[in-house]
């Protein structure tokens, strides 16, 4: 077999594991209330981390400041002004694609 | 578009009221854009580093999982071996352990069941599952999922079989419009003072790792910022 389909196959079923993982351990019961407040704070642990590595992540690890940031401002004045999520995506595509436009 | 209405919850066991498969699928709708079109770019970059046309999308509809599978493309491309491939993606959705266990109250039924329903968890569609109170909507993340899983994997057989004929997804800023969703979808989480350090916690710890670190890592080690959550329960 070749090495494309060992990592197509392997890969896939480690991502299956991973994914499943938790909503097989926490099946049927409720964790501890500790556990429980842990878990609900998660969620924004988990967020904010995905907004840095998303806005600022170099494609082999390490920080790449781009056009990115740009998008992410553009993003957040808007949350500020309280738009909707679609206007604060496309707020950021489209600073982004601006930005790399001009530059 | 449904707009996330941001309400308080008197207690986080409160119902939230009856959100549909259909919600879900609106709710991830934009996105689904930016999934389709970077989609695409995976299908020819898979393609140019020598996957073939089937491997890429038989990946997309097992793995679903975008990061991982830029990161095996690549390095098979490059030629950086098959066990440097495998690594990279499994460490790259190690983040998934953390995630659905943030998600795993909202599961139900069977074994069979819950590891089905579990697939269509990527960081998008639990994004927009998340509730105010910190917990995931089952019926949300299943739509969300489903319609993210079909944009993928339909912009994966496009750039696999056509790619010669679409703009790059970067040109088009598309690549800034995942912080911001996952901004957008932090900030009503963040009203609540203990999750907003949570946050700024996670935030920190990838800062710090990001430099030392392959990519995935410092998500993973950003979830200890949870803990916070535990000291701060009465």
């Amino acid at each position: 077999m070749s090495a494309v389909w060992i990592s197509v196959i392997v890969v896939g079923l480690a991502t299956i594991a991973i994914k499943a993982a938790g909503p097989l351990l926490l099946a049927r019961r409720s964790p501890p209330p500790r556990a429980q407040a842990a878990l609900e704070h998660l969620a924004p642990a988990l967020l904010a981390a995905l907004v840095v590595t998303q806005a600022l992540g170099g494609p082999d690890g390490g920080f790449a400041v781009d056009a990115r940031l740009a998008g992410l401002a553009a993003g957040a004045a808007a949350l500020l002004l309280r738009a909707p999520l679609l206007v604060v995506i496309t707020a950021a595509a489209v600073t982004a694609a601006l930005v790399r436009l001009v530059g | 578009m449904a707009r996330r209405t941001v309400r308080r919850l008197p207690d986080a066991q409160a119902p939230e009221p009856g959100r549909t498969y259909l919600d879900g699928v609106r709710a991830a709708a934009p996105i689904g854009v930016a999934a389709l079109a970077f989609g695409v770019s995976f299908g020819v970059l898979a393609r140019a580093a020598g996957m073939g046309r089937v491997a890429p999308v038989v990946m997309s509809v097992t793995t679903f999982a975008g990061s991982a599978q830029f990161a095996v493309a690549s390095i098979l491309g490059a030629g950086g071996g098959l066990v440097t491939a495998i690594v990279a993606a499994v460490l790259l959705n190690l983040r998934y352990g953390p995630i659905g266990l943030s998600a795993a109250t909202a599961f139900e039924g069977p074994w069979w069941r819950r590891v089905l329903t579990a697939q269509m968890i990527v960081d998008e569609s639990w994004a927009v599952a998340q509730r105010d109170d910190g917990r995931i909507d089952r019926h949300l993340l299943i739509g969300a999922g489903l319609l993210l899983l079909v944009c993928w994997t339909a912009g994966t057989a496009i750039g696999a079989f056509a790619g010669d004929l679409v703009a790059d997804p970067e040109s088009l800023g598309l690549d800034a419009a995942f912080p911001a969703l996952f901004l957008a979808l932090l900030w009503p989480q963040v009203r609540e003072r203990s999750r907003l350090l949570a946050a700024l916690g996670g935030a920190a710890i990838a800062l710090v790792l990001m430099p030392f670190t392959g990519p995935g890592v410092p998500i993973v080690a950003a979830s200890l910022a949870c803990l916070i959550g535990a000291r701060r329960q009465p």
